[in-house]
């Protein structure tokens, strides 16, 4: 059964069709691309999922739950986590910090527990902050642990980014470009890191605008163009689409690829 | 309104930071009962300001949020201590407890609906709620006397153990407020914290971690609303006395002084803020008709150099010292 269900799902924005009828299902510990021009709908295809708005209409499933119009908090809690196309770090924070409050989700203190402190509080704290350090170690950030998170540069700032929403131990981790903005060398380390998760069992969506990346790591892409879904298929299968090339300009960015 | 987390997982270096801040609100109490009476009660205040300053901080300060009316909740605990204590012969202690939960019942019931208001609008809908229970003070004289304002309230007392003199209340002032910053101190290094923290620095980040955003805002405003009732009925205790104007706009512009001044969103800023406000004008009594004008001047330059307000002070100096170290 599919980890996760899309079906048919439409969204307006008063005349304009940002998703028209997608559909697509993706397999446990899947890794699937989702590309497509600028303003062809991947985002808005991510808020429908993730909950951040509903669709107008059609259904959204995971793990054989309907979540179709489920509160962003609760479809996080589920174990769909997203992150952000435009970076949304806690930027006051430190970098380790950032990622121990990515623990919310699997992490049960509340009031009570932080003001007796037993111990179940705090082996847990104990296990929030050896967790971090261990993620940060993953994507190779455990040398920026104190620093504050706005103080790191724009590519690390994306991994800690992948990090924090690894805290969460999600089902299914959905990343939204998050190799925008970053030069080959670093493309190449999120390619590795993003690799590595999946390889650790963790079920993926990736947007991504880097063709060469896509056609790198991406099991199934799926194609969007004006709110659709064009094609769909293995990464061989997308480069000979007729339909993909004529979307991307002729074709020059994905031939090239 | 922007919002100035500080980190809230301090390293072990910086301990110290926390024992001399109560150190120091120990030797002011020390202070305060050497002194006349009179000194006595504005650390009196201090100290009341510091327990409503340090809840405000939870919403304000942790969660990054703006209220505008929590002297409502203050109100509630003051007027409410005043007519269990005086009209039906509560204890004291058993009438704290009491309008604290009654509080807390009613920034669940006011913060519910506007909690899903964003930035001006909640501020706007919370400046409503101080407005609305300013004017019911005025208003329903039967209750509370109205402008006359409430006289004759007992002291604190424990079970039937009253404490006689101001002195014997700043004692139980002080203490209360370091229990409330432990109380904060606590909240803030935990789960609990870092979901606030989450909050102020990114919404969205907070829910697509799974962070009920809503239901975090509405605990913060309650935790700031059992601590401004707390507030409020310690103050009708310990001047005896209280009128509409003690809960006004007034309340709410001191309590911002303080909160900038002293370090919002530390742990200790709410209450080094709220001493420093009550006893400056004080200090500068002497200069007589220049004194508001030295206690703006004040006031502007700290700003201006210690934005991040004098909590704050403390860790650069630890800076400063790591860097100058020998390497
Ligand atoms: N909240 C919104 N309100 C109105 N229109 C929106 C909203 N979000 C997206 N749109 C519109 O929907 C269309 C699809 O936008 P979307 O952000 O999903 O594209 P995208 O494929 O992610 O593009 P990009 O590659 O530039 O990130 C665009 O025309 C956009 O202007
Ligand atoms: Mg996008």
């Amino acid at each position: 059964m599919a980890l996760l269900s899309v079906d048919n799902v439409t969204k307006r924005f008063g005349g304009l069709v940002a998703n028209q009828s997608i559909s697509f299902d993706v397999g446990d510990n899947e890794l699937l691309a989702v590309i497509g021009p600028n303003g062809a709908g991947k985002t808005t295809l991510f808020n429908l999922i993730s909950g951040f708005f509903p669709p107008t209409s059609g259904t959204v499933r995971f793990d054989g739950r309907d979540i179709t119009g489920q509160p962003s908090h609760k479809v996080a809690a589920a174990g769909l986590v997203r992150t952000y196309q435009l970076v949304q770090l806690f930027s006051q924070l430190t970098v380790a910090e950032n990622v121990e409050i990515g623990s919310h989700r699997v992490t049960r203190g509340g009031v009570g527990g932080a003001l007796f402190r037993p111990d179940w509080f705090r082996r847990e704290e104990r296990s929030v902050r050896e967790g971090a350090r261990e993620l940060l170690h993953f994507v190779g950030l455990e040398g920026q642990a104190d620093l504050p998170a706005d103080k790191l540069p724009y590519g690390r700032q994306r991994l800690l980014e992948v990090a924090r929403a690894l805290a969460a131990k999600p089902r299914l981790l959905l990343l939204d470009e998050p190799a925008a903005g970053l030069n080959t060398q670093e493309t190449e380390a999120l390619a590795d890191v993003i690799t590595r998760i999946h390889r650790g069992g963790t079920t993926i969506i990736l947007i991504e605008h880097d063709m060469s990346l896509v056609m790198k790591i991406a099991q199934r892409i799926v194609v969007l163009d004006f709110g659709k879904k064009i094609a769909e298929g293995t990464p061989a299968e997308i480069r000979a689409h007729p339909d993909v090339i004529a979307a991307y300009l002729g074709g020059t960015e994905v031939v090239d690829a | 309104m922007t919002s100035r987390v500080t980190t809230f997982t301090e390293p072990a270096a910086l301990r110290w930071q926390s024992v001399s801040p109560a150190a120091g609100a120990a030797m002011l109490a020390v202070l305060g009962l050497l002194s006349s009476d009179y000194v006595t009660t504005v650390l009196g205040f201090a100290f009341i300001y510091a327990i409503f300053c340090t809840g405000l901080n939870f919403f304000m300060g942790y969660t990054g949020q703006a209220s505008f009316g929590q002297s409502a909740f203050a109100a509630i605990g003051g007027y409410g201590s005043a007519i269990l204590c005086t009209d039906l012969g509560w204890d004291p202690v058993l009438a704290l407890f009491a309008t604290m939960a009654l509080s807390g019942v009613a920034a669940v019931i006011v913060g519910y609906p506007t909690l899903r208001l964003r930035g001006h609008y909640l501020a706007m809908a919370t400046f409503a709620l101080g407005l609305i229970v300013y004017e019911i003070t005025i208003e329903w004289t039967s209750l509370t006397q109205g402008y006359m304002g409430y006289a004759g309230i007992p002291p604190l007392g424990i079970v039937g153990f009253e404490l006689p003199t101001v002195k014997h209340q700043l004692v139980a002032l002080v203490v209360l407020a370091l229990f409330g910053v432990a109380v904060a101190n606590r909240l803030r290094r935990s789960r609990f914290g870092r979901a606030l923290a989450a909050i102020a620095g990114s919404e969205p980040a907070a829910l697509a971690l799974g962070i009920d955003v809503a239901r975090y805002k509405l605990i913060a405003f309650v935790i700031a609303a059992i601590y401004a009732s707390a507030a409020g009925s310690l103050f009708a205790h310990f001047v005896g006395f209280i009128s509409p104007e003690v809960f006004g706009v007034t309340m709410v512009v001191q309590s911002f002084t303080m909160l900038y001044l002293g370090g919002i969103g530390t742990v200790w800023g709410p209450m080094i803020g709220a001493v420093i406000v009550s006893v400056l004008p004080e200090a500068l009594r002497g200069l007589k008709e220049m004194q508001d004008i030295a206690y703006s001047a004040i006031l502007i330059l700290v700003l201006i150099f210690v934005p991040r307000g004098l909590a704050g002070l403390s860790s650069l100096f630890a800076r400063f010292r790591r860097n100058t170290e020998p390497l």
